[in-house]
């Protein structure tokens, strides 16, 4: 055991009962609660926080993803959001203290047909005129990126070109989980695992007040909701209906490469993409499963699928064994983009809707919302409040599902 | 490995079928026309429970059916129409 986790399990974590009231109890102890908790505490000084688990923190979404973080989304409010997150992230270990693994690796997004070269050519302007570093790249310099990669696709797919997306990057999902626990319990912030929130209370006007759970029922100026797929039924409780469908999202790792995979490989007309990680395994994900469930399930067929569109790509990876897969249940918006802020409901926010693309969005998310909440404003996410769907203004996001 | 019960053609693996979508529905407490029709736009009920869903098959028999399913366990169960 490492020095980090070490430190971590000498915390002070609370084991007795909870205050009977807070200033804000966050339902959820995933990065973007714990996130949002941490920085509600140490940039806005609200100490008076709980953070409440089902389970342990960072067993949710946090610890089933593909820790990628990446910032080439495809509407303008998209692109500056997810680049201030991926900025914070570069600095998270400076500001917490605690080494996340970051690794900046780059991000090859390949086109297998004309239309989707025309795509990638209009992600690369796009994003670099909002400010992240992408550029369209050709075959030749895609194949010294990635010498591994089968440029001719198998006479199937070959690859015409691709937007290379220098600043992405990758870190480890339960370090930044830890990291954010960490510097929240420091800062004064009251952390409760295996602790299931059954309800909330509500007051005569309809606005939430507290969550009961079974150490008794918390008080609450605000309640936030950062819970992963279970999100509606939550919202439920507080009369509130979103616009988010529940899907399951699986990822595997191989055994162990030996040599060295230096960016992450996705694909627009394949979609999949491929990561190593620090311990040479190859992490290949795809696009989430068609129908919407809570059950939390890897299936043949997906593993057969994605494991065949990557060794299309990456014929190394045939010689290599599945070793462990796993299966998140993503909350995906209508429109594709998360929503963040208050709700119709007094007393009740939430954070959702960040269906596959929530890891990288965890810095960033916590600290405009803990903004919102203190200071009553936060352009970065201003497009991304529940309001916009009565106001009829989508941001429809076409570069965020999966990996298209 | 799942399996989808159709009506034509019995018991079948899920990846001969096509997702149809569950019935949109929206809440009588909601009266406002305007608000109705931004919820049929928009909303989800995304229920954590049973369901009443459409399946395609497509590689099989090639036609539409109703299915019940739990969204928890995947268990598809007997629909009464």
């Amino acid at each position: 055991m490492n020095e980090f986790v070490e430190t971590l399990l000498d915390l002070p974590w609370q084991s007795g009962d909870p205050k009977p009231a807070y200033d804000v109890v966050i339902i959820g102890a995933g990065g973007h609660g714990l996130a949002t908790a941490y920085y509600l505490a140490t940039r806005h000084g609200i100490t008076n926080v709980c953070v409440l688990d089902a389970s342990f923190i960072g067993s949710g979404n946090s610890g089933r993803n593909t820790t990628i973080i990446r910032s080439n989304y495809g509407i303008p409010e998209s692109v500056r959001f997810y680049q201030h997150s991926l900025e914070m992230y570069q600095r998270l270990e400076d500001e917490t203290g605690c080494w996340i693994m970051h690794s900046t690796k780059g991000q090859i997004w390949m086109a297998h047909s004309v239309m989707t070269a025309r795509t990638e050519q209009t992600r690369a302007l796009m994003n670099s005129a909002c400010g992240a570093k992408t550029d369209y790249i050709g075959p030749d310099e895609i194949k010294r990126l990635c010498p591994q990669l089968d440029i001719t696709g198998g006479g199937r797919y070959p690859v015409h070109g691709a937007s290379y997306h220098h600043e992405g990057a990758t870190a480890r999902h339960d370090r930044v989980v830890w990291a954010y626990a960490q510097g929240a319990l420091r800062a004064g912030v009251h952390v409760f695992q295996h602790t299931p929130v059954s309800g909330l209370t509500r007051g005569a006007d309809g606005r939430v007040t507290g969550v009961i759970t079974p150490k008794g029922t918390i008080s609450a100026g605000t309640v936030i909701s950062a819970v992963g797929g279970r999100v509606s039924t939550v919202a439920g409780w507080a009369d509130v209906r979103l616009p988010i469908r529940t899907h399951p999202l699986q990822a595997f790792v191989t055994n162990a490469y030996a040599q060295h995979f230096a960016p992450i490989v996705s694909s627009n007309d394949l979609v999949f993409y491929v990561s190593q990680t620090p311990r040479g395994q190859m992490l290949i994900g795809a696009e989430y499963d068609a129908f919407a469930s809570y059950r939390q399930a890897t299936t043949f067929s997906y593993l057969q699928s994605c494991a065949k569109k990557a060794v299309t790509m990456l014929p190394f990876l045939g010689k290599l064994r599945i070793l462990r897969s796993w299966t998140g249940i993503c909350d995906i918006s209508t429109d594709f983009s998360p929503i963040l802020g208050p709700t119709t409901t007094d007393g009740f926010w939430i954070s959702t809707g960040w269906g596959t693309w929530g890891f990288k969005a965890i810095p960033a998310a916590g600290e405009q919302l803990a903004q919102l909440l203190a200071t009553g404003s936060a352009p970065l996410i201003e497009p991304f409040g529940l309001s916009r769907f009565a106001n009829e203004v989508a941001m429809a996001d076409p570069s965020s599902a999966g990996t298209r | 490995m799942l399996w989808v019960n159709c009506p034509n053609c019995g018991k079948r693996p899920f990846e001969e079928f096509r997702y149809g979508n569950v019935f949109p529905t929206t809440p009588e407490s909601i009266t406002d026309p305007d608000a109705r029709n931004v919820d049929f736009a928009w909303m989800q009920d995304n229920i954590e429970g049973e369901i009443l869903e459409r399946w395609f098959h497509e590689s099989g028999c090639r036609r539409w059916h109703t299915a019940r399913r739990n969204t928890t366990t995947d268990a598809w169960l007997p629909v009464d129409d």
